[in-house]
């Protein structure tokens, strides 16, 4: 007993783990080509076959992102403030915020909300205590679209019945949470999260083809990321007696989108520098969906500009049509030394712009009395393990080096990515099963992580 | 019914933080609900601030003499993003060089601000000022202040 299949339906593939949680051992993974267009039994079913064991099982468990993950939109007050709160808390539950609405909704943003196709809602607005009004009038707004969707209303308490009850007219269900933002600058997403991750199952999960996969899982506990981060998280705590590594960050490379998530405080490192803007959360997620190596490589290509050239030494124009013919071919893998060397130019240079957008920045201000230093976001300078994961880093040879993006750059000193970090790799591809172990054995997960996520090497920077 | 509630900070390059927490302990003490955005505070910053905790007063301190220019344009914000009816008080070392106080508060009342502290004011002051603007004192009514009739007339 002990032995725990482990399934992630993926955008491309269909991923299947078998753990030993007495034995704290990995018994075997394989993939397959993921099916939800058809029946998404049939990608699994091949998995399982290479997988080649067939049960029984202690415990089956599942998470998803297939059929494009779980797709938000948020909507706030002020833009930095409650709509950034919301933002963040869709993030923090795994979700795609396709888009984030402040201040009154117009029929316009209902257009615009129908065209994108959301799955669930966010409704945040006002702090407790604070503004009553558009909260209500957003309810009103949005109690005209076209169609029926989950709402997660998470703004001021005492508007927050109100604004449930005038969304009830027209969407089904409607949950009510605890406000994203309680008092100015305060950011409190757990509830919210919660509240997102149970319309996921109890609603999403059926809608994306993805209950015959339930029927043999039981149930598909999380959206992916959303068990990534909770990995993480485990990882970096520890759990009981067994510690974990402290501070981290955990890049995902992807086809379509590049995910950092940090388990990191974060505040500032130096003397003298004062934090602004909105507190980041200790356990923090970012999605860069222009920056992945396949669908979206000619997003990322035109990002990259001069700096893809730059580290490849070669020019624009012999890439482009190689980079562009990868959007068209999701599972395509480099064949050539030439286009292997091409990929870990592309996947460098994603990790490099994800984790500078993930970080925190100083700004010097000059005031009479000489120059201040503000920071905005984390600052990820101390932090000391980098963990690469996801398809394209797995097995790599090239890992290191894509990884190596992370680190802090001298040429840009006011961006705070992490200076000396060591560099970890989920080579077995492990992280997102690891999180929903997490839920039911936290111990043999973390266990099994710190087996499997091996060491790659010590920063380098320095020598470039 | 739910304690009034007041945006205060330190506006522009400015880093004094003394006076902010005196002022943050103070208008606490005294019954007000106090979002303290503290010091280097822009002008959005107040003025987000005040659209989401639906505050009634913004408290701006500086210190540092670059008063004038920071707070220019401050009413005029609010009005653009629908919070113009909002309490505005300013004080400190609004200015630099020894100026007349009377030319220096009529120029910040002049910028749409409804009350103008000179250097070394107690708390009190405001305090008072600011329960009497809000018409929670008792025997009188809101909007009776002068600087707020002069506002009306300059405006």
């Amino acid at each position: 007993m002990g032995n725990i299949l482990l399934m992630d339906f993926g955008s491309t593939y269909t991923k299947v783990a078998l753990a030993d949680t007495v034995k704290c051992e990995i018994m075997g993974t394989a993939k397959a080509h993921t099916t939800v267009a058809s029946n998404i039994m049939l990608g699994l079913n091949e998995a399982l076959g290479k997988l080649g064991v067939q049960g029984p099982f202690e415990k089956r468990l599942a998470c998803s992102s297939a059929a494009g993950g779980l797709k938000m939109v948020a909507v706030g007050l002020v833009k930095d403030l409650t709509a950034e709160a919301a933002r963040r808390a869709a993030l923090g539950a795994g979700a795609r915020v396709l888009d984030v609405f402040s201040h009154e909704m117009t029929d316009k943003d209902l257009e615009r909300i129908t065209d994108l196709k959301p799955e669930i809602i966010l409704l945040a607005g006002g702090t407790d205590g604070g503004n009553k009004e558009i909260i209500l009038k957003n309810a009103r707004t949005l109690a005209r679209l076209p169609v029926s969707l989950p709402v997660v209303v998470a703004g001021n308490r005492v508007a927050a019945p109100e604004a449930a009850e005038i969304l009830k007219s027209r969407h089904d269900p409607v949950v009510i949470s605890g406000n994203v933002m309680p008092e100015l600058n305060v950011l409190r997403v757990d509830e919210a999260r919660l509240a997102i991750r149970e319309l996921f199952l109890a609603q999403i999960v059926k809608a994306k083809g993805l209950e015959l996969a339930e029927e043999f899982s039981g149930q598909v506990l999380m959206p992916t990321p959303a068990a990534v981060l909770k990995a993480a998280e485990l990882l970096a705590r520890g759990c009981g007696d067994e510690p974990g590594l402290g501070e981290l960050m955990v890049v995902d490379v992807g086809g379509a989108t590049t995910d950092v998530h940090s388990i990191a405080v974060g505040d500032p490192s130096k003397a003298g520098v004062s934090l602004k803007g909105l507190p980041e959360p200790y356990a923090k997620r970012t999605v860069e969906g222009d920056l992945g190596m396949r669908y979206s490589s000619m997003a990322l290509f035109e990002a990259a500009g001069r700096r893809l050239t730059g580290y490849l030494g070669t020019d624009a124009e012999s890439l482009r049509g190689y980079i562009e013919s990868l959007t068209r071919k999701p599972d395509y893998l480099a064949q050539t030394e030439g286009e292997k060397k091409i990929d870990s130019g592309l996947g460098r240079i994603a990790v490099e712009i994800a984790v500078e957008r993930h970080c925190g920045a100083l700004e010097v201000i000059y005031t009479p009395f000489g120059a201040s230093y503000i920071q905005h976001g984390k600052d990820l300078t101390p932090l000391r393990t980098v963990i690469g994961t996801g398809g394209v880093l797995a097995g790599n040879p090239a890992a290191l080096e894509i990884l190596q993006g992370a680190a802090f750059a001298p040429a840009a000193p006011n961006l705070l990515k992490p200076q000396q970090p060591e560099y970890y790799l989920d080579s077995s591809y492990i992280m997102a099963g690891m999180g929903l172990l997490a839920e039911s054995d936290p111990l043999a997960a973390l266990k099994i992580m710190k087996k499997y996520i091996t060491r790659l090497g010590g920063d380098q920077h320095g020598s470039h | 019914m739910d304690k009034p509630t007041l945006v205060l900070g330190v506006i522009g390059a400015d880093v004094h933080a003394v006076g902010n927490r005196i002022l943050d302990y103070a208008f606490t003490q005294a019954g007000f609900q106090v979002i303290n955005i503290g010091v280097l505070a822009s002008q959005e910053e107040f003025i987000n601030a005040a659209i989401e905790t639906d505050a009634q007063a913004l408290l701006v301190s500086s210190l540092y003499g670059h008063g004038e220019i920071d707070c220019r344009g401050l009413r005029e914000k609010c009005e653009e993003a629908g919070i113009g009816d909002i309490l505005i008080y300013v004080g400190g070392n609004l200015v630099v060089g020894k100026q007349d106080f009377g030319e220096v508060e009529q120029r910040f009342l002049e910028m749409g601000f409804d009350r103008v502290y000179p250097p070394g004011i107690m708390p009190e002051r405001p305090i008072a000022d600011l329960k009497r603007d809000l018409g929670l004192e008792e025997g009188a009514g809101g909007g009776e202040h002068p600087a707020h009739g002069l506002r009306q007339h300059l405006h």
